[in-house]
């Protein structure tokens, strides 16, 4: 599709959605929405993408309580907004509009993660991605570092880039949107992505990309839409096997299913965002114990955390069960840097290598 | 100055009652010197046979009522004759009484004072003179007083206009007017005299019975006690150790006493309560309140009658909430005891102790002792003979039997209170939430309208439908303010329009039925009547900085929307 036909596309089903609240107010109707359930309780599999995606549950916002009259009145005012940005062809970024709403009055946002989810509900409404109303997301400066080149279609036109003899030691940093972004060849036969900036060093400065010709993504935390987006492509474009090193807690876990079977709050574009072939390689529960890693007690905190995991259907296998029960049993956590206790190369010469080989990546 | 009023105030309703008229009195309190007060209190009462006069007003301590054994107000406070020393021996002036007992009768006035020594009136005038009452009483007294207690005197008319529904009181003090009005139109029947009680006797008062009686012992008892037969009388007797055939005139002093004894050993039942008290009633506790004080809930409770140590006594409570009483602080206690104000040592008193040990907070008040907030109780207590802690009758005993239904009484009142308090939340909060949705409907339509690029839709059909109330709203366009009242109720209403803005929209449509300025402050006022579903608008000129309310529609109806706020 052309950017002008995305463009008329985008102002025509933003359009829908304020005609439709029209149509009501003219006929005499309470104006109202319905939306998908934005829970776990609402997320099925589906077996044809192989990714999780939001179920039949809908709940309708109806203008008859303040709180969802003021939820649509904002949207209106995020309609208008957009509408207007598309005519002159600007774009903005989430936080941007955040601050743009200041001068809304009744519907100024409270914080960002009230616009930020507003936008996710216009997403599933027009069904499509909020790059076409001209949103874009912060840079969040995850990266990659290995042997892949890409081309990048920056605004001083195409370069292309290769993602360990072009870039610095921190790697190629993933643009917010990788509409623009194309993936040219590679030597790689795996694609390792880890979660914190310690290990993503660790694994470089040992050579592991080299050694076992891997393709380190850096996922800063819980990844960005962008961070998914490249992921999936990888896996989708090279068929790369895809691998996820994090922490050993709750937390990272999360991580790991929305990378592998996409995120509840962003289930309207799991089929775009998750890669279902991604692996988990740890620190699994289990190393705790194998490895004798030193560990922090789970906080209570992080015991909810794993109990609400048990009832997340995402995490319903075997495999799962298995670790978050092993997990509450030890009352114990640990970072994948613990492995430094055992030597700073241990986690690339012994545990990587053995546990890769268990996957049968290696 | 409060004790001198309340005598004579209660000595005039007292009079009142007894001839089974409309109390209306009268009392104008002026200052006559730097330190001297002068009273003077008329009521249309019966008036005093002059010959009478010298003795009520001159001689300490006597009464005519003073062994009767039933609910009256004169068991309170230190007898009117004490006013009358008090004033002759700060002020050395005589006491004025003018008196008229009917129509054909001429008026009666005198100077009076008290001979110190002998406890005897001292007439220092009297003379008839000309009246344009036909019945009635004034009593003017001077006296050394300050004005401070000012506030406590009205408080205690208030009280006293409250627990006396039937009484119109009217007082002038130091210039300034106080007015509480005549709440029921029915004259109080006054409670009449019973027997005394075996149990609640005093040797004193054994004495007097026995002093001048005649024959055997055993009818004597029964004929001069309540509840006491034929068959307890033998008993009282044989428990005394005296014949029942023992000749009452020959009983020696040891006698009576072990009589005493037995008189309050043996098992009695309790005496008759009714006829013997008052109570005000419910009701009219409670039209007496709201006639006095401005609540958004009141309401009392009159215990049944019950007994303690031989004396018959009832409870009654009531509690008023929000309104114009004051947010802060604690609640507003009013005791009674026979229908009288009871204004010093809250702290000492049993109803005090009994409200600070309720447990307000689960009817939904805070306390620190006492409940706090807009809140008003109200405690009277009935009896032939109100147990005081002091002679100064300004705080009940803690009599445990009196307590318990001062607290039965309290819970009951709480648990309406609780009811009322969730209730109002409740509206309250309905009423919010669809206040909310009314102010931001119109906005949704306008920007919806911008960003469709179409005539802003009419939403009053929506409003309607979540308000099912009446709608006010007022709106500034372009300099003109737009004034509009729907009536999404199912009933016709007639209500009134109320509007207070800087603004003297002479060109306003309709023109107002009222306008009045102050300060250049325009208040308007628009008649309106409307049926179910229909709708009224006004518009005029202006910039729309004022405020608008509805009259004539209950609170919880309406629903005020300023669409410029």
């Amino acid at each position: 599709m052309s950017r002008n036909d995305l463009d008329a596309r985008a102002r025509a089903e933003l359009l829908r959605i304020a005609e439709a609240w029209y149509d009501q107010m003219h006929g005499g109707e309470v104006p109202s929405i319905a939306l998908p359930t934005r829970t776990k309780q609402n997320i099925e599999y589906d077996d044809e993408s192989e990714v999780w995606k939001y179920g039949e549950k809908e709940s309708l916002r109806s203008a008859h309580t303040a709180k969802s009259a003021l939820h649509l009145l904002k949207m209106a005012w995020v309609i208008g907004f957009l509408k207007q940005q598309l005519a002159e062809n600007r774009s903005s970024t989430l936080r941007e509009l955040y601050y743009i709403s200041e001068g809304w009055k009744r519907a100024k946002f409270g914080a960002q993660e009230e616009s930020n989810l507003l936008i996710e509900d216009l997403e599933i409404l027009t069904a499509l991605q909020r790059e076409a109303f001209h949103l874009r997301p912060e840079e969040d400066g995850a990266t990659i570092f290995g042997p892949l080149r890409i081309r990048e279609a920056t605004r001083r036109g195409p370069r292309e880039i290769h993602c360990r003899d072009d870039v610095g030691e921190a790697g190629y940093a993933i643009p917010n949107t990788v509409e623009g972004l194309e993936f040219l060849e590679h030597d790689a036969s795996m694609v390792v992505a880890v979660e914190t900036g310690g290990m993503y060093a660790r694994l470089q400065e040992n050579g592991f990309d080299e050694e076992h010709r891997a393709i380190l993504v850096h996922l800063k935390g819980q990844p960005a839409r962008s961070t998914r987006r490249v992921l999936h492509m990888l896996s989708d474009r090279f068929d790369l096997p895809v691998t996820v090193f994090t922490d050993g807690d709750p937390w990272s876990y999360r991580i790991f299913a929305s990378v592998a079977y996409g995120s509840i709050k962003a289930a309207h574009m799991s089929e775009l965002l998750a890669t279902p072939r991604a692996q988990f390689i740890g620190v699994q529960p289990t190393d705790i114990a194998d490895y004798q890693l030193p560990s922090d007690k789970l906080t209570d905190r992080d015991v909810q955390a794993l109990k609400a995991e048990l009832t997340d259907p995402r995490f319903d296998t075997d495999y799962w069960r298995l670790q978050i029960r092993r997990q509450l049993e030890l009352g114990l956590k640990t970072e994948q840097q613990a492995f430094a206790a055992r030597g700073l190369d241990f986690v690339t010469r012994e545990y990587l290598p053995a546990r890769l080989t268990e996957m049968g990546v290696l | 100055m409060i004790t001198t009023v309340k005598e004579a105030v209660d000595n005039a309703l007292d009079a009142c009652e007894e001839a089974e008229v409309l109390p209306d009195i009268e009392i104008a309190v002026r200052r006559t010197g730097p330190e001297t007060v002068r009273i003077a209190v008329e009521d249309n009462g019966p008036g005093i046979m002059p010959e009478h006069v010298p003795f009520v007003f001159g001689k300490l301590l006597y009464g005519s009522r003073f062994h009767q054994i039933r609910q009256s107000r004169g068991q309170q406070g230190i007898g009117i004759s004490a006013a009358v020393l008090y004033a002759q021996l700060t002020t050395g002036l005589p006491t004025v009484v003018t008196t008229r007992t009917g129509a054909r009768e001429p008026a009666h006035r005198f100077e009076l004072r008290i001979r110190v020594e002998t406890n005897e009136p001292e007439v220092l005038s009297h003379e008839e003179v000309e009246w344009d009452r036909i019945h009635g009483t004034r009593v003017e007294i001077e006296f050394r007083a300050s004005l401070a207690a000012k506030k406590r005197l009205v408080e205690y008319l208030r009280s006293t206009g409250v627990v006396n529904p039937h009484a119109r009181l009217r007082a002038e003090i130091d210039g300034e007017e106080f007015v509480s009005e005549r709440v029921v139109d029915e004259v109080l029947v006054p409670p009449k005299a019973i027997k005394p009680h075996p149990l609640g006797i005093e040797l004193g008062q054994l004495a007097r019975l026995v002093e001048g009686a005649k024959g055997p012992l055993a009818p004597f008892l029964v004929d001069r006690f309540v509840r006491v037969g034929a068959k307890t009388a033998d008993e009282i007797c044989a428990a005394a150790g005296l014949a029942s055939t023992a000749r009452v005139e020959s009983l020696s002093g040891d006698d009576l006493s072990r009589l005493l004894g037995a008189l309050q050993s043996v098992r009695v039942p309790p005496p008759p309560t009714t006829q013997c008290l008052s109570p005000i009633g419910q009701d009219l506790l409670v039209r007496g309140l709201s006639a006095e004080y401005r609540m958004d809930f009141v309401v009392a409770r009159t215990r049944p009658s019950a007994v303690y140590g031989g004396h018959p006594f009832m409870v009654e409570a009531a509690i008023g909430y929000g309104g114009n009483l004051p947010v802060e602080g604690s609640a507003h206690l009013m005791r009674f005891a026979n229908r009288v104000p009871l204004v010093y040592q809250q702290g000492a008193c049993a109803v005090t102790r009994c409200v600070a040990e309720v447990n307000w907070k689960a009817y939904g008040l805070s306390q620190a002792g006492l409940p706090q907030g807009p809140l008003l109780i109200l405690v009277h207590v009935a009896s032939t003979n109100v147990p005081f802690t002091s002679e100064s009758k300004d705080a009940i005993a803690a009599i445990p039997e009196i307590e318990r239904e001062i607290t039965l009484a309290l819970r009951d009142l709480g648990r309406d209170l609780k009811t009322f308090i969730s209730r109002r939340d409740r509206t309250r909060q309905a009423e919010e939430r669809a206040r909310a949705v009314c102010a931001i409907l119109p906005e949704l339509a306008a920007k919806v309208a911008e960003v469709t690029e179409r005539p802003v839709p009419d939403i009053s059909p929506i409003e309607g439908q979540i308000m099912r109330k009446v709608v006010a709203k007022k709106w500034t366009l372009g300099g003109r303010v737009g004034i509009e009242v729907q009536n999404h109720t199912g009933r016709e209403l007639a209500l009134q329009v109320y509007e207070q803005s800087g603004d003297p929209a002479g060109d306003a449509e309709p023109v107002p039925d009222f306008a009045t300025e102050l300060d250049g402050v325009v208040t308007r006022v628009w008649q309106v009547s409307l049926p179910p579903g229909g709708a009224w608008r006004a518009e005029y000129t202006g910039s729309g900085s004022g405020t608008i309310d509805l009259r004539g529609v209950d609170e919880h109806r309406k629903v005020v929307v300023d669409l410029d706020v």
